[in-house]
């Protein structure tokens, strides 16, 4: 029964691979030698200078790998490498580093810009409870995505051969992971401050001959200036467009998930490098300003009450206006439970 | 000292994504991570080509001059490896990257990109224990003194993988045996492909390589 079952398998099988013979035979194509065009449609392709050009044209290819959009060359990457670490990376030191240094011989030769006056003692409400926490929680926000955007730009230079490469792939992998996460926190909150703040950072006649005195430190007079001096108001616009783009530019890098290609996130990481270099070396002349270097300028900001003498001298416009209208808070103590307090916005 | 390198002779390669499939197995790479690829172009016309691509094992890598963690460094053999306990799947390695090699297993939130992962030109990484090294970055075959499994199973050894004097050699006489007249990035010339002389031209096209000589 065995033996017969399996002679019957065979001669099936010969009975097919027959069928397959004639099939294979009847099928075969003709010879070619005389049908030159055919021979020609299946002749293995050429490589020549032209297959090289279309390489570099990154067109009319497919790649094996799953959802692959990558050509076999990609000439963009060395550009990418060239501008990020032959302009950008040098010249954001050179743009930082320049920065301090004038900030420090400014602070050692000209000094503070103290009151011109003694102080009154009266305050005036600047900035509400929620402004100051806004401020502040961009203000860290900002400080920490620049360290760690520093760390990822700079740090390999530095760190790992000072602490060994335990301590710098903890490092790094923080700044990358703060980087990330606190990225679009400070954006949202960038945006809500630069909408709070819209109104009185709008350009005035006045703040065009704030400029030409230089601040105040061209001739002896102070400049007018009304809530927002023009200096602060460049500082505004330049979050307000120079910013959006570090926004921009951020999110496309940080959520790889929207289709993005990886010429666009070259192109996000250049945009990236440079305006936030920028914001960094400016922000310094901010932090500057707002500290050492104005008197009763950081108590603004710190407690929310500045001192009348302050007022008058550097923002006298906004002064006159507060001074005028009834009602508005001057008082010798800040009060307790100032949430609830409005500072005084013209315009 | 030797420097490794890829060489994928064109005309050779038949997209049988042979080589693609041994990467896969011998390394055994996480899902959705193909180390090598196979481009074709022009697919379906007569003026189709494929090459295998990989990490290319720069001598002046790219990935390397960009890393933020400079996780890179090149063996000896010009081998360029990563350290995976260093790296922080920024991605910069894939922007700069002329062949597409790195690539990130797309685990973490918000498409946050886990450690990269590329060709190791079957070389392992750094680690402490064989097992471990195997886990992170597949197969060490360099340490066996065996060269990469995609090469060693092309069928028709288009891809070849060595140092690189002793593979542009072969390559160097594949391409003095086939009579090609601008080197070895050319091939039979576009014009021959056409014309009152194509058939003329047609023994020198259908090369077969049972021939003993190119004349014989």
């Amino acid at each position: 029964m065995h033996t017969l079952m399996q002679c019957l398998w065979r001669l099936r099988m010969i009975g097919a691979v027959l069928l397959l013979a004639v099939l294979a035979a009847s099928l075969a194509p003709p010879s070619s030698a005389a049908e030159p065009d055919e021979e020609i449609g299946q002749a293995v392709g050429t490589v020549d200078a032209d297959t090289w050009r279309q390489v570099k044209s990154g067109e009319n290819f497919i790649d094996s790998r799953h959802d692959s959009t990558y050509n076999l060359i990609n000439p963009s990457g060395e550009t990418w490498r060239q501008i990020r670490n032959e302009w950008i990376s040098p010249a954001g030191l050179i743009a930082i580093g320049g920065m301090l240094a004038i900030l420090i011989i400014f602070y050692l030769v000209v000094g503070r810009n103290d009151l011109d006056h003694e102080r009154t003692g009266r305050k005036i409400l600047r900035w509400t409870a929620l402004e100051r926490s806004l401020h502040w929680t961009v203000a860290t926000l900002f400080i920490a995505l620049s360290l760690t955007g520093l760390n990822l730009l700079y740090g390999k230079f530095v760190f790992r051969h000072i602490f060994g490469d335990v301590f710098w792939a903890n490092m790094i992998m923080g700044s990358k992971l703060i980087h990330n996460y606190a990225g679009p926190v400070f954006g949202i909150l960038l945006i809500v401050i630069l909408a709070k703040w819209l109104k009185m950072n709008l350009p005035k006649k006045h703040d065009w001959e704030w400029f030409k005195q230089g601040g105040g430190m061209v001739g002896d007079k102070h400049p007018d200036a009304g809530f927002a001096n023009a200096g602060e108001k460049v500082w505004f616009w330049l979050l307000a467009s120079v910013g959006l783009l570090v926004i921009v530019s951020g999110f496309v890098l940080d959520f790889p998930i929207f289709g993005q290609t990886r010429d666009n996130m070259q192109w996000a990481n250049m945009f990236h490098g440079v305006t936030s270099l920028i914001l960094m070396t400016v922000a310094l002349g901010h932090i500057y300003i707002g500290t050492l270097g104005t008197e009763g300028a950081f108590e603004g900001m710190a407690t929310g009450y500045v001192d009348e003498t302050w007022a008058k001298q550097h923002h006298n416009l906004w002064y006159e206006e507060v001074k005028n209208s009834a009602g508005q808070p001057q008082q010798s103590d800040p009060p307790v439970g100032d949430d609830t307090a409005t500072a005084h916005r013209p315009n | 000292m030797a420097q490794m390198k890829f060489l994928c002779d064109a005309e050779r390669c038949i997209e049988c994504n042979g080589c693609v499939t041994a990467c896969k197995n011998a390394n055994e790479t996480d899902w959705g991570i193909q180390r090598r690829r196979v481009v074709t172009l022009d697919d379906g016309k007569p003026s189709e080509v494929s090459i295998s691509v990989a990490c290319m094992h720069c001598d002046d890598a790219p990935c390397m001059a960009v890393c933020p963690t400079d996780c890179f460094y090149k063996t000896d053999d010009g081998i360029v490896l990563h350290d995976k306990d260093i790296c922080i799947g920024c991605g910069y390695c894939l922007y700069a990257c002329p062949f597409g090699a790195p690539q990130f297993p797309k685990e973490e939130a918000f498409g946050e990109r886990g450690k990269m992962d590329k060709c190791t030109f079957c070389a392992g990484g750094p680690a402490e224990t064989k097992e471990e090294e195997y886990e992170k970055y597949g197969a060490n075959r360099i340490a066996e003194g065996k060269l990469p499994l995609c090469a060693e199973m092309c069928s028709t050894k288009a891809l070849l993988a060595g140092d690189a004097q002793t593979i542009s050699d072969i390559f160097r006489q594949r391409v003095v045996y086939r009579g090609h007249e601008d080197g070895g990035w050319s091939s039979v010339e576009k014009a021959q492909m056409s014309g009152p002389d194509v058939s003329a031209n047609l023994d020198e096209m259908a090369y077969d390589a049972t021939r003993a000589t190119r004349e014989g």
